[in-house]
């Protein structure tokens, strides 16, 4: 009865694997390369080799990953906020792959949306703690006791136990010769490969040495956002911030949306918005609300970073023998970094295997994956700019804490708003169903509702509750 | 159960699904084991135990049938629901999963046709 491993699936699926005798396919002997050891690529290994198990093809995997993720700060990080979301978690299981306690820091139960106007606990709807606050390295600076495992480390070893093989080396050019990518490594060798898969994100130079293929794909628009990692004691940090993501909408300017993630000892602050800056980072923790939400003791910042996001999806992460995926091709806006990169590289990995490596197998099998989240980002923009809207009137910022925080008192209540904000700040659903649940007349209703008792209060008829 | 173990703790006896409620998820153990039940007129008969990794109550994600068996902790366990809708949503964009499911779900066909072949042989 278990997930993981079926050998068989061969038969299920063999049928379907193209023409062998074309040159766009993975043959017994082919060697792929897998620039970036983070989850894309790894997420990529792991399916590629199994699937190519399953129908008893012979292949040779190589991970570039000059980091090795045992290191703690910069060394071995890979700057990411680090939740692994609630459907991803759910979606792994189903996979076979169960994160196990070693790899999660904090188990989280709850969303806190916190505003100037007040407070509310978004309980999971599921009363389970299925989302992961994890380090995708060895944590930050400082972290050396550290008695969890890396997220990154642990794919890697799923990776490696199914054949794949790393190289600690930093890749400094791609060139196109006899109809195959080659790869040139910081010593000055030169491999070639019948498939070069890019996980390598949008915080690496390689990228840019991609322009120069024929298939000519170009880097995807990009904004920074703000890491930061405070260090105070586990049950301080439990005391303040039990086990759940606090989220703030403030109306600091630029600012569109932060959030504080309890880690063991540490907590992360995390920050997304427009042109990033020191002013705006400052801004944030002299926030009264947020420094109610901050352990006493916790020690300046002992680790942060700036890292760039993918903002726009590429119109072809694909070529003959090349394919980008997770953070590198496509990844849905703002939220879920980790799932895309899942979705997008065992979309890769089944295409690669079963279809063929040709830009035209990408393009029917791989590509619809990828425009899918970009096609729900288009939608989440729409979003994210209605909720800076709403988030600019104190009037509907009294309607929607108050929504919430009438839902949540009374546990037979249709959760409208509760779900909107946990599917929107836990990344859990797509952003065309947060959409819909915001069409549904149930919530249409009781936000109306809600902003009217927003008014009166405001004009001093009434209260908050 | 240590800090960070996703899913919901079960105590030793507790059930986890009862036969005859409706379900709409399924299941995977993430640690302990649990042991599948089901109630007959001479009470209840031992079906199977699930350990780590295992995964149960997925038929309520293809019908809408009742649970056919109770599957509860056998000692403290730990198990993860998955929805019916985030799987199925999943299954829509990538149907290889369901073919893991459905390698499982043929599988323990298998091990019932089994069994009662044996049975069968016992009476004769």
């Amino acid at each position: 009865m278990r997930l993981s491993s079926q050998s068989s699936v061969a038969d299920s699926f063999s049928s379907l694997v193209a023409d062998e005798g074309s040159d766009l396919t993975l043959k017994d002997g082919s060697r792929v390369a897998v620039v970036g050891g983070g989850p894309a690529g790894s997420f990529f290994s792991y399916f590629l080799l199994k699937m190519a198990e399953a129908i008893d093809l012979d292949i040779d995997v190589d991970i570039y990953e000059p980091r090795s993720f045992k290191h703690c700060g910069p060394a071995g990080c890979n700057h990411c906020g680090g939740i692994v979301s609630e459907s991803l978690v759910q979606i792994l299981a189903a996979e076979g792959i169960n994160l196990p306690p070693e790899v999660v820091q904090r188990e989280i139960e709850s969303y806190v949306v916190h505003m100037d106007v007040g407070s509310v606990a978004i309980q999971s709807p599921s009363g389970e703690q299925r989302i992961a606050a994890l380090y995708r390295g060895n944590g930050p600076r400082e972290g050396a006791e550290s008695p969890w495992d890396s997220f990154d480390g642990y794919l890697q070893g799923m990776a490696t136990e199914k054949g794949a093989r790393i190289v600690r080396q930093l890749i400094t050019d791609v060139q196109w010769r006899e109809d195959c990518p080659w790869l040139i490594g910081a010593d000055g060798e030169a491999e070639a490969y019948d498939l070069v898969t890019v996980a390598s994100g949008v915080n690496s130079n390689f990228l840019r040495l991609l322009e120069d293929l024929p298939a000519g794909i170009k880097p995807p628009k990009t904004t920074r956002t703000y890491i930061c990692e405070f260090r105070s004691t586990p049950d301080e940090v439990l005391r303040v911030l039990g086990n759940s993501m606090h989220v703030f909408l403030l109306t600091i300017p630029r600012l569109e949306f932060a959030a504080i993630i309890p880690k063991g000892e540490f907590v992360t602050v995390v920050m997304l918005g427009d042109e990033l800056d020191q002013e705006m980072v400052h801004a944030f923790l002299r926030d009264p609300v947020v420094r109610k939400c901050f352990p006493t003791d916790a020690t300046p910042c002992v680790c942060s970073c700036s890292p760039l996001i993918n903002m726009g999806a590429r119109k072809r992460p694909f070529g003959d023998r090349v394919v980008l995926i997770g953070d590198s091709g496509v990844t849905r806006l703002y939220k879920d970094g980790i799932g895309a990169a899942f979705r997008t590289a065992k979309a890769a990995a089944s295409t690669a295997v079963i279809q063929g490596v040709s830009a035209d197998a990408f393009e029917k099998h791989y590509w619809p994956t990828c425009r899918g989240i970009a096609n729900d980002n288009a939608i989440g923009k729409v979003i994210f700019g209605t909720t800076g809207l709403l988030k600019a009137s104190k009037i509907s910022r009294r309607g929607i804490m108050r929504m919430a925080s009438r839902e949540q008192a009374s546990p037979d209540a249709p959760r409208h708003m509760s779900s909107l904000l946990w599917n929107m700040f836990t990344g859990s659903a797509p952003y065309k169903e947060i959409l819909q649940g915001a069409l549904h007349p149930g919530f249409l209703g009781n936000i109306m509702v809600n902003l009217a008792a927003g008014i009166r209060s405001s004009n001093g008829k009434g209260k908050v509750p | 159960m240590g800090k960070g173990a996703l899913g919901k703790v079960y105590a030793d006896g507790e059930d986890i699904v009862r036969q005859g409620d409706v379900g709409d998820c399924m299941f995977v153990v993430q640690s302990g084991r649990v042991e599948v039940i089901q109630a007959t007129d001479s009470g209840e008969q031992h079906l199977a135990f699930l350990e780590t990794g295992d995964f149960f109550g997925e038929m309520a994600v293809f019908e809408k049938e009742t649970r056919s068996a109770t599957v509860r902790a056998s000692g403290e366990a730990r198990a993860l629901k998955v929805d019916k809708k985030t799987l199925l949503r999943r299954i829509k964009e990538d149907p290889l999963l369901a073919v893991n499911l459905l390698q499982t779900m043929s599988h323990r066909i298998r091990d019932l046709n089994a069994g009662m072949a044996g049975r069968g042989a016992d009476r004769s």
